[in-house]
């Protein structure tokens, strides 16, 4: 299903000036060109929410970073060093023009512990990449078991395979997930001792240097999201398979392992992608979580880390990285949603 | 994570009469056990304070102590009781949870009731502003409130209200909407009533169901969201007993006293999992599925 071929709609129709259709990959851009734009102004307005919950509240950042016992001397040399004395839109303004230049200031916490150059940029990276690796590993596993366990609930409909899949999803998807990762520790660690509790990466290895660690994480993190993308792939199965087109294609004689992965299969999957972006966004809550529950040291734990410490500064940088990752999933998703399912290109004018 | 989110179907005069509602919850094996598990949970938070043999901040043996005399669960991490620690523990979880839905509404209420009745600019105003707080994810914009105005259960219960009500202002705006036309609702409008007692008395009533329907998924992430803050360490403060919390707390004596890890999880789970079957019953008693 490439982006070039025309949507079929059209050409049936016949009904489209043969001008669109000469044409079909602009709708897309223009698509694209509009969501990218409504991304920024999302980031945007964003990026002013961060500012104002971290800024506009009570409570001095210098004073808090340093602790009461602090002098007022080193107080007001911090705030000097972080800028905080400017007035509020300025330094908003200094914040945003650094970001937009991969600048996002300095941790406060280091800085008021002495660390000369303590940039925000650097200290994300690697747990930026740890954090990556870990939600690539679990979006490689949760997309074909949720295709493949979202079909086979479908075609058993109402059998044992399909209630497995059913309060599966039910169960699963309403643990919050460290206890469903608490509930695996117990398991596989305290029971059976075959897996480590923790997924420590000491300092410059790569989290993939010891895959046993990471089993127990990227299993939480299917755990709650599996049974319910194989929910919700099944639903799209059924309604598939309801479909005139799949009774015309049994009564043509194809088999139906054919049907099923040539005609359910394929028109099922436009609201799966969607289902599956909507999974790569419940990461980024989930992802804190669990990396705090495994001591994984990824974007998630420094987060947590950093809120504890109440490292403002630190706290603003990750929160406007991972907004603008969380934006620029999203516009993926949709684009992927409107490449796989022509029908809907065809509404984008 | 659900897929609900549409009020389609609930508000027509096709959908199911109240009795005929209840007659179908109740004749379903999963709404009565869902009731049945929450009764027991929150039996155990309210009733527990009231009944735990010990202190919930006092030592009673060495830490992370098998089940033994005077301990049917155990110690903790710093040797009290864990029994004690989970029978006070689930108060502050049912607080937060029930402060938090109870404001979620009545915010998210009052914006979608507002916006769905106004056939002004004031709808998309209210909506687009609304909007502005789902441009984080929930738990990232939590933690931020948290950096930004310092830890306690007010900004706890006040950012998670925040993540959840333009959920909820969205739904009441979708049913609100949908009636809005309806003859009763013009009636009162043509007898000049004020717009707070048409909202109170004529459209509340109404989209009822929506709300209800609504209610299951909200509630429960209200508690994971509670819980997951308190297991972060960033919601309740020591020696406050909250499962959340414990959790956290007793992972390092994992191998030594499983239990004072094992209860409170359980209990966590068995909350999240019966409101969900509740809210999953009402829902497919109101003839809609996402299941079938």
């Amino acid at each position: 299903m490439s982006s070039v071929a025309a949507p079929p709609e059209a050409t049936v129709a016949g009904s489209e000036p043969p001008a669109r259709a000469a044409s079909p990959g602009r709708p897309v851009a223009r698509f694209l060109r509009r969501r990218l734009a409504a991304g920024l102004g999302t980031l945007l307005v964003a990026s002013v929410l961060i500012f104002l919950a971290t800024n506009a509240l009570p409570g001095d950042v210098a004073q808090v970073v340093l602790g009461k016992s602090a002098t007022p001397a080193s107080v007001s040399q911090l705030r000097t060093d972080l800028g905080l004395d400017e007035p509020l839109v300025e330094r908003y303004g200094t914040w945003l023009a650094g970001a937009v230049q991969g600048d996002l200031g300095q941790s406060a916490v280091r800085r008021a512990q002495g660390v000369p150059d303590a940039p925000i940029s650097e200290i994300i990276g690697t747990p930026l990449r740890n954090s990556f690796v870990l939600a690539l590993i679990t979006m490689a596993l949760l997309v074909p078991l949720s295709l493949l366990l979202g079909t086979l609930a479908a075609v058993r409909a109402g059998r044992a395979t399909d209630y497995g899949v059913s309060y599966g999803a039910l169960v699963l998807g309403a643990l919050p997930e460290f206890v469903l990762g608490t509930f695996l520790i117990l398991i596989f660690f305290s029971q059976l001792d075959l897996l480590p509790p923790v997924a420590l990466v000491p300092p410059g290895a790569s989290p993939l240097a010891n895959p046993d660690a990471l089993v127990l994480p990227v299993l939480t993190l299917l755990g709650v999201s599996l049974a319910f993308c194989a929910r919700q792939v099944r639903a799209g199965v059924i309604q598939a398979l309801r479909q005139d087109y799949v009774m015309m294609a049994r009564l043509g004689g194809l088999r139906e392992r054919r049907v099923l992965w040539r005609y359910a299969l394929r028109n099922a999957l436009g609201p799966t992608v969607q289902t599956f972006a909507l999974s790569i966004l419940y990461l980024f809550g989930g992802i804190i979580v669990v990396e705090s529950l495994f001591a994984y040291p990824g974007i998630g734990q420094l987060l947590v880390q950093a809120v504890s410490t109440r490292d403002v500064t630190l706290v603003q940088g990750i929160t406007l990285v991972l907004a603008a990752i969380y934006i620029a999933v999203n516009i993926v998703a949709d684009l992927i949603v409107v490449l796989l399912v022509p029908k809907l290109r065809t509404g984008l004018r | 994570m659900s897929a609900v989110g549409s009020t389609r179907g609930l508000l027509t005069p096709t959908a199911p009469t109240p009795a005929k509602r209840r007659r179908r919850f109740l004749a379903s094996g999963e709404g009565i056990a869902g009731l049945a598990i929450l009764l027991f949970v929150v039996a155990v938070a309210l009733i527990g304070p009231l009944v735990a043999p010990h202190a919930l901040d006092a030592p009673i043996g060495p830490p992370g102590a098998p089940p033994g005399d005077g301990a049917p669960l155990g110690t903790d991490v710093l040797g009290r009781d864990v029994l004690s620690r989970v029978l006070y523990g689930g108060l502050s979880v049912l607080r937060l949870s029930v402060a938090t839905i109870a404001l979620t509404y009545l915010i998210g209420g009052t914006i979608g009731m507002l916006a769905g009745l106004s056939r002004s600019h004031l709808d998309p105003l209210l909506m687009r502003t609304v909007d502005i707080f789902l441009s984080l994810p929930s738990l990232l914009l939590i933690l931020l409130l948290i950096a930004g105005a310092g830890q306690s259960e007010v900004v706890l219960i006040v950012a998670i209200v925040l993540v959840l009500f333009p959920g909820a202002a969205r739904i009441v705006r979708t049913a609100t909407l949908e009636i809005s036309t309806a003859g009763y609702i013009e009636a009162a409008v043509g007898r000049g009533e004020r717009t707070v007692a048409i909202m109170r008395r004529e459209v509340l009533p109404n989209i009822a169901p929506a709300i209800l329907a609504d209610l299951g998924v909200r509630f429960s992430s209200a508690i994971v969201l509670a819980a997951s803050v308190n297991f972060l360490g960033l919601g309740a403060s020591p020696p406050a007993a909250n499962w959340g919390l414990m959790i956290a707390e007793n992972r390092p004596i994992i191998t030594t006293n499983l239990w004072s890890v094992l209860v409170p999880a359980a209990f966590l789970a068995l909350l999240t999992i019966s409101v969900n079957m509740i809210g999953d019953a009402y829902v497919r008693s109101l003839g809609r599925s996402d299941r079938r």
